[in-house]
């Protein structure tokens, strides 16, 4: 995969410029020459020039770094360790039914929740429903650590609400504890609910109302229109959202380490990775990437059939006002329950921040408060090394992003080149891998050195951490490049073309420069996502080159859980302002909005 | 003297296989001539264009500018200015910073720039809204930054992809008066594309009609209509019937041909229209030529009347004539006709034409 474009170059620079002799006489040869070359994107060998160094650095970076892991789990013991996974008593066997059911799991609860919230929020008025569309992201936008410590702290054994619940009634042990797959479950239903909500919105805002009015003018029922119009219409959006959540429950990795579910795909890598059996985690690794690619490909045949938007533009739905006065109170009611739902992990994260370490035992909340987590992590040089790691590596990642992911949007959405889709796929390749695969194939493919590290191993290395941060991200930046080149009229460039402007001097001027604000909500996402990031950083770290998220953890295990938090927080802040300045970058909202449906 | 000419232009594109998008086309225009591609949509017009403007190569044949071969320029280096059919205008720059922009990469000084760019929208009756944005014009507006933006570079030749395409129907007609009076001002040479006959007419010198990426006719508007090369440039162009009609005689410019009601007629053909005794001719006769009277009165011929169709200035009726139905538009209409009413058709004669195939 993404080879093909690698071999198709020199191909195409063998291909003669120009069969016939259209030169007048009186014209030497060099300056027809130089006229090719300055030709530019008019001339065939362009786009290949351009896509090669790209498609070198997806076979390097993501394609290559994936075979390299394949060799490894067959290098050593043949295929004996994929024959664990037929085995019925077996870890492996159970780790990925576990993985299977969980996220069959997490797409039924998220399905459910997911479509209920778009469907009350589009289709209801109700007092508090602005503020909850507002925060209905919320959960969701955490770094998936943090996220992950705050569900630990409000719903675990030792969480907020059970022992909260127990003191209220008196009760022996903590009240209604979510533990194990439970636990994972909760995690997995708060934070991927959105992509439901997202795409049933989405479709719902997208259905002329008049449809639905159509079918009760010709008799229907409400029961009947919801089963034969409404659901079947949302039909498209609902396959895609369970193809992502499921996709992204597979490859989620914090959930199982905060609650202790060690059977799991994500898990077994880990173990395996650090009890030093690398075979057996590549095995893993392997089998997972598979099954992603399996659930990639399975999209993409989706989104390429049709969905059923409706063509006719500016009609809004109307919202149904709830009237009778029960159902008003119960609205509100729920509306608060709602909003104190969706705050209370960044509440929690928040409290916790100024908590002194150790103070927090068998109490509710915390009991001692303190702003000195947040002095030790500025004042302490080694407390606030983290940071600056996680800040660096994310800006370099995020640079590279920006190159790459640029060029190759502008390629596969303007250039026509053999081996396109195969650019493509390759991008999303790196989107679908889980965190913990991408780590694993870095580990396999540049443990020694090779060509695409220039010789060097870089296992232990400062910049292995970029490059999986690079990895991961790129695919953001490419889809909010790629969204927003879709929205400028390639008749624009060709405009500057014609009034003279080389290919250059057109893209820089009119393409890249309309591109701006799509871009840079994509990188924002980018760098976020990257100073948030734990699941591959955790199997790459070394003590020098550790991030703020593996910090997190690190400082939980030595149950200084307030300085955590307080690092927890700041990785919120900065989401917060982020979102913000998105907001801020007009157009480039509905990109990043595009891009943030492909957070993983 | 030529101005651009194309020989034996021919563009595959990789994606529609075999099919030719413009097959074999060759055309010539002369300098300062108002030049329109006209056809129906997928007749390879706007593909013609772009050849012209450098954004496809053709597969095969050439393209000249004046003596120079231009068939593998990049477009950047071919000094043309189109008018796209959204415009394309620069969404983030102002009207003076769009107009300027051709004239930045050919570094023309900041205050002649700044003349070339008041001049410009003068031309185009925009003066004063240099520093407007882009979003805050209207349709038309925008269509006259556009054919601002291409004259101020003063291009060798005015290319234009069915600019009025998107305005409605009055500012269309107004626009069309306009965008010849500026060429003729200005003297460019213009390629203009469009699928709307009436404008075709309206504007062009000459007009090439294409259909399937071939070129049907290439003629001056009168000639296109009088003399249409066969019987696709007779039925779209206006309307036309097109008779099969036995041949009976005929002559190097004339075929005599026999009508429905048996009586022969001679008919004007192009010359080498090949056609022989026994043989079926192709006839158009435009339905504004054929007048109606009684169907006693003598050469008239007989038919039935199966549609009519009140207009204001014309009537448009269907007659039915020997199975044939025959479109006529009367401007005298015999009172109290109705559908059903057996009538006479009084063919013009001389404005019969005959057509190949």
């Amino acid at each position: 995969m993404g080879g093909a474009p690698v071999t198709a170059a020199p191909s195409a620079a063998t291909v003669p410029p120009i069969t016939e002799d259209p030169a007048p006489a009186g014209r030497g040869r060099r300056p027809r020459l130089g006229g090719r070359f300055a030709g530019g994107a008019s001339s065939r060998w362009f786009p290949y020039a351009l896509v090669f160094p790209l498609a070198l650095i997806l076979f390097g970076y993501v394609v290559q770094p994936m075979f390299a892991t394949f060799a490894e789990s067959v290098g050593v013991d043949g295929v004996a360790n994929y024959t664990e996974f037929l085995r019925g008593e077996g870890v492996a066997r159970s780790s990925l039914l576990t993985s299977l059911g969980i996220s069959a799991a997490s797409v039924l609860l998220c399905g459910i929740v997911g479509v209920a919230m778009a469907f009350l929020l589009k289709r209801f008025q109700f007092p508090g429903r602005r503020l909850i569309e507002a925060i209905i992201l919320v959960p969701a936008a955490l770094p998936p650590l943090i996220g992950a410590i705050s569900f630990q702290l409000l719903y675990s054994e030792t969480g907020i609400l059970p022992r909260g619940l127990q003191q209220l009634f008196g009760t022996e042990s903590p009240v209604l504890p979510f533990t194990g797959i439970a636990g994972v479950l909760v995690v997995h239903t708060f934070t991927m609910y959105p992509f439901f909500y997202l795409a049933a919105s989405a479709a719902l805002a997208g259905m002329d109302p008049s449809v639905e009015e159509a079918a009760y003018n010709l008799g229907a029922g409400r029961v009947r229109v919801w089963r034969t119009v409404l659901l079947p219409m949302l039909t498209p959006a609902l396959v895609s959202a369970s193809l992502l959540v499921f996709m992204t429950s597979l490859a989620s990795y914090t959930a199982p380490l905060l609650f202790g579910v060690d059977r799991t795909m994500t898990m077994q890598i880990y173990i395996n990775r650090t009890n030093g059996d690398l075979p057996m985690a590549s095995t893993y690794a392997s089998v997972l990437a598979v099954v992603s690619i399996l659930f990639l490909l399975a999209m993409r045949w989706y989104e390429g059939r049709r969905s059923y938007r409706s063509q006719s533009k500016g009609i809004a739905a109307h919202r149904r006002e709830i009237t009778n006065p029960f159902g008003k109170w119960a609205a509100l009611a729920a509306s608060i329950l709602a909003t104190v739902v969706l705050l209370a992990p960044v509440g929690t994260i928040a409290l916790v921040a100024f908590s002194a370490d150790g103070s927090w035992t068998t109490e509710v909340i915390p009991s001692a408060y303190t702003g000195q987590n947040f002095v030790t992590i500025f004042s302490d040089p080694r407390a606030f090394q983290p940071i600056l790691n996680s800040l660096q590596m994310s800006l370099i990642a995020t640079v590279g992003c920006v190159v790459v992911g640029v060029l190759i949007a502008y390629a596969v959405r303007r250039l026509d080149f053999r081996g396109r889709a195969l650019l493509d796929v390759a991008v999303m390749l790196a989107w679908a891998l889980p965190g913990t695969v991408v780590a694993i194939n870095l580990i396999s493919a540049f443990s020694t050195g090779n060509v695409f590290s220039f010789g060097q191993v870089l296992i232990g290395t400062f910049w292995i951490m970029p490059l999986a941060y690079f990895v991961r991200f790129l695919p953001l930046v490419f889809r909010s490049s790629s969204a927003t080149l879709a929205q400028i009229d390639p008749s624009l460039e060709e405009a500057a073309r014609n009034l003279g402007a080389s290919w250059w001097r057109a893209f820089g001027t009119v393409t890249l420069r309309l591109m701006v604000p799509g871009v840079a909500a994509g990188a924002l996402l980018a760098f976020v996502n990257g100073v948030g990031e734990f699941v591959a950083s955790v199997l790459i770290y070394t003590s020098q080159t550790a991030p703020i998220s593996v910090e997190i953890n690190n400082r939980m295990y030595s149950f200084e859980v307030g300085t955590a938090a307080a690092y927890g927080m700041l990785q919120v802040v900065l989401i917060f302002v982020v979102m913000v300045i998105s907001g801020r970058l007009q157009s480039g909202r509905s990109a990043s909005r595009e891009a943030a449906k492909w957070t993983a | 003297m030529i101005d651009v000419t194309l020989e034996s232009v021919s563009k595959r594109f990789a994606r529609t296989g075999d099919t030719a998008a413009v097959d074999d086309v060759d055309i010539s225009i002369a300098a300062g001539e108002f030049f329109t591609l006209l056809g129906p949509s997928g007749c390879g017009k706007t593909t013609t264009l772009r050849m012209v403007a450098g954004f496809y190569f053709p597969t095969s044949g050439r393209i000249r500018f004046g003596t120079e071969d231009v068939t593998r320029r990049p477009p950047n280096k071919r000094d043309t200015g189109m008018v796209f059919q959204n415009y394309a205008l620069f969404p983030h720059m102002s009207v003076a910073q769009n107009v300027a922009y051709g004239l930045k990469i050919r570094r023309v000084g900041r205050a002649e720039s700044r003349r070339r760019v008041e001049e410009a929208l003068g031309q185009v009756h925009l003066a004063g809204y240099g520093e407007r944005r882009i979003d805050q014009l209207s349709g038309g507006q925008q269509q006259r930054v556009a054919l601002a933006r291409a004259l101020v570079i003063r291009p060798r030749t005015l290319l234009l992809d069915e600019p009025l395409s998107n305005l409605d129907a009055k500012l269309r007609e107004e626009t069309r008066t306009e965008i010849r009076r500026i060429q003729k001002e200005s003297g460019n040479t213009a390629i203009y594309v469009t699928h709307d006959q009436a404008e075709a007419m309206a504007m062009s010198d000459r007009i090439a009609v294409m259909e399937s990426g071939r070129v049907q006719q290439i003629g001056a508007p009168q000639e296109i209509y009088h003399r249409p090369a066969n019987a696709f440039v007779a039925r779209f162009i206006g309307r036309s019937n097109v008779l099969s009609l036995p041949v009976t005689a005929v002559t190097d410019e004339t075929v005599t041909v026999g009508l429905p009601d048996g009586a022969e007629t001679a008919v004007a053909a192009p010359v080498g229209h090949g056609l022989r005794a026994g043989e079926a001719a192709l006839v158009s006769v435009r339905p504004e030529h054929i007048g109606l009277t009684s169907t006693t009165e003598p050469g008239a011929l007989p038919g039935r009347i199966t549609e009519l169709e009140f207009t204001g200035m014309a009537t448009n009726l269907v007659v039915d004539v020997a199975g044939e139905p025959v479109q006529v538009a009367a401007i005298d209409v015999p009172a109290g006709i109705a559908v059903g009413d057996q009538i006479g058709l009084r063919l013009n004669r001389e404005r019969m034409w005959v057509v190949h195939p």
